[in-house]
Parts: C-alpha cells; sequence; structure tokens
C-alpha cells in the first residue's frame, strides 16, 4: 500500500519535529534544532529495520520514493517563493555581509573534509538518475 | 478571464504543479541548447523561480515572491517548508547511516565553524559600514548566519528595527548566491560526496540555500548536506545573542 510509506515518511517528520522544537525549548531558543536531521535519521533506521524483515515492500517503497523524486520540483516552487525582492533592495552592506559568509564558509569545505580522511567522490549520475533530475 | 483565474486560484497547488513543470521544462531545454548540459537543468530553473520571485515582489510588495499573485498562491503551499522538509526526509531513504556516523564529528565541527565565520564577517562588514556598536554589529553578524537568526538576535538583544531588517537582507542574500552558485563552486571545493556535503551544509547554514543549491548539484548529496544544515539555526539563534553579543560588548562596548 503506497500510503503506508506515505504515513512512516510523515510520522517520521512529525517526531523528528517534536524532538527539535523540544530540544529548543530545552536550550531555551525559539527555533527547531535539528527536526529535519531527527526525523532523517529515524526513517532511515526505522525502514532499514523493515525492510530486512520484509515489512516494507516496494508498493509502499513507491510512497516514500514519489515524495523524495518530488524534491526538486519542491526546491523551484521554493526559489519562485523567496524573498529576492527585499533581500537586493538590502543595498551593498547587506549583500558584502550575505556573500562574503558564503565565500568564507566555501573556503573552509575542502578544510573540514580533510577531517577524518579524504572521501571518495560518488560516482557519475546514470542515465536514469539524469532523466529525474 | 476571471473564470479562468477563478479556477487557478481554486486549485491553486495543481496550478504551481503545472507553473513549476513548465518551468523545468523550458530549463531542460535551456540547459541541454545553450550550456550543452554542463549547467543542470534544475540549477537554470532554481536561478529562473529566483528571477520571478522578483518581479512578483516588484509587482505585489508582499514577501513570498511569485507566490503573492493570487493565481500562484500555490506555490506557497507547494515550495513551503512543510513540503519542502517532508520531501528533504524523503531524499534520505536509502541513505547510509555508516557514512553519517563516519563524517559526524566534521559535520559537527562545520556547524560550529560556520556559524563563528558568518557572526565575524557579518559583523566586520557591519563595522566597515559604520554600525560599530555591538547591538548593531552582532545583528548583522547574526544575519549572516542565517535570516532567522538575525531577528531573533537583533530582537533579543535590543538592535533598532532598520538594523534587524538589514539582518534580514544579508540571510536572504546568502540564502540566495548559495543557491544559486553552489553547482558553480561544487568542483572547486570537493562538494562531491556525502562528508563534503555535511560540511557544507554545517558551514552554509541556510536550509534553503542548501537544499536548492545542493539539488542543483547533485540530488544524492541533499539528504547530507541537510542532516547538518537543519541543527544551524536552532544553534546560531543560542549563540548569537549570548556568546556572540558578549565576546563583541567585551571587544567593542
Amino acid at each position: 500500500m503506497v500510503l503506508y510509506g506515505v504515513a512512516a515518511l510523515a510520522l517520521c517528520m512529525l517526531v523528528g519535529m517534536l524532538i527539535g522544537d523540544v530540544l529548543g525549548v530545552a536550550v531555551g531558543v525559539d527555533a527547531n534544532v535539528g527536526g529535519v536531521g531527527f526525523a532523517m535519521i529515524l526513517l532511515v533506521v526505522a525502514t532499514d529495520r523493515l525492510r530486512k524483515r520484509g515489512l516494507f515492500p516496494k508498493p509502499t517503497e513507491q510512497g516514500v520514493l514519489f515524495w523524495s523524486a518530488l524534491y526538486i520540483p519542491i526546491v523551484i516552487a521554493m526559489a519562485s517563493t523567496q524573498n529576492v525582492a527585499e533581500a537586493i533592495g538590502g543595498g551593498p552592506m547587506a549583500a558584502i555581509a550575505g556573500l562574503g559568509a558564503l565565500a568564507a564558509g566555501a573556503a573552509l569545505v575542502p578544510v573540514i573534509s580533510r577531517i577524518g580522511g579524504q572521501s571518495e567522490p560518488l560516482p557519475a549520475m546514470t542515465e536514469a538518475e539524469k532523466a529525474e533530475a | 478571464m476571471d473564470i479562468i483565474a477563478d479556477v487557478l486560484e481554486r486549485n491553486g497547488l495543481l496550478f504551481a504543479f503545472v507553473v513549476v513543470g513548465g518551468l523545468m521544462m523550458i530549463s531542460g531545454w535551456l540547459s541541454k541548447t545553450l550550456t550543452r548540459g554542463r549547467l543542470q537543468g534544475s540549477a537554470i530553473a532554481i536561478m529562473l523561480g529566483l528571477v520571478l520571485a522578483y518581479f512578483g515582489g516588484i509587482q505585489t510588495g508582499g514577501e513570498s515572491g511569485l507566490a503573492d499573485i493570487a493565481i500562484f498562491s500555490g506555490l506557497g503551499l507547494m515550495g513551503g517548508a512543510m513540503l519542502r522538509d517532508f520531501a528533504i526526509v524523503a531524499t534520505a531513504y536509502g541513505v547510509d547511516l555508516q557514512e553519517i556516523k563516519k563524517s559526524g564529528a566534521a559535520g559537527v565541527l562545520a556547524l560550529l565553524a560556520g556559524i563563528v565565520v558568518s557572526f565575524i564577517v557579518g559583523a566586520a562588514v557591519a563595522a566597515a559600514f559604520g554600525y560599530t556598536d555591538p547591538e548593531s554589529m552582532a545583528t548583522i553578524g547574526a544575519g549572516a548566519a542565517t535570516y532567522i537568526v538575525g531577528p531573533v538576535t537583533g530582537t533579543a538583544i535590543g538592535a533598532s528595527s532598520e538594523v534587524i531588517a538589514l539582518s534580514v537582507a544579508a540571510g536572504l542574500i546568502k540564502a540566495v548566491v548559495v543557491m544559486v552558485c553552489t553547482p558553480l563552486i561544487a568542483p572547486f571545493i570537493g562538494l562531491n560526496n556525502p562528508k563534503s556535503a555535511m560540511a557544507y551544509g554545517g558551514l552554509m547554514g541556510t536550509t534553503s540555500g542548501v537544499a536548492g543549491g545542493l539539488a542543483a548539484t547533485d540530488k544524492r548529496l541533499v539528504p547530507y548536506g541537510a542532516m547538518t544544515a537543519t541543527f544551524y539555526t536552532g544553534l546560531g539563534c543560542l549563540l548569537g545573542p549570548s556568546v556572540f553579543y558578549f565576546a563583541l560588548v567585551g571587544l567593542f562596548g
């Protein structure tokens, strides 16, 4: 049943968000701390166990994969609803602060990636994966 | 005309699927013909989306880009935080937990370094533009972290509303440039494996920026980047009005 997959995904997300909100309250900030991260870990662990017991058949899996495939369209919709006008209206100081943070952060990526040994690049995308993107 | 607009408004989410589908088709075609596939279709689609968001914002004076125009309001639901996070979590399906454990230390360090570096860069830029009081420097530094950390910090320490608005603008600029620039800088910073994606998510922190940027680079990296980015805003809201503000007061107060 496809809906079981969607329901499992939604449940993981809700529990993750709840953990994130509780953690936010615990440390005294008005923000969700790591909700999406906890939800992802829950999903990976839960589906892994269910799959091993044969309780996560292909149709159920489709319910999760459908939303994964919708990720890029959703991000495009997100881009079209950003407050770009205000971002640009912030003037040169806002632009330099934002760009500077990006440049400084990006420069640190190779440094931090080196911790714990180099990682192999992912294999090139297959034609099927490219078609999906 | 009124009848058409009415149908589109009542079925906003469905129209949003059509609009995004159209955008993706145009982008795929542009990617093949103009860049010979070098720039992914999704990267072009995200840029087109941002351009449309700009005109939507200019047109209406609203905060939600194209979604402020009534017939496009469904884009706000489709691209809103709920479905975005739902889809991000879905991308984690099938991810190897070992990979995340292996990169855990790098991820935590990336988070801390990312927040501290953004704070410092933002505060330095603020000072360079004449905002030399600790409240303004801390708020704009926090805005350079994300557009949520900025106002949270500014409100907590009593910065002026003008400075808070600037901090939001700085955070929005960061989100937009991270979306656009990630696929362009990825080859130069080794952003092609799960560990560097975790480092990238932690260093950038802006969920929308990282979500868009990694989608335009390689969708398989999304769950790793999102995993660390999701802690960033919370941690920033914790450190901004406290450690960071007190450090600035100690140095310049």
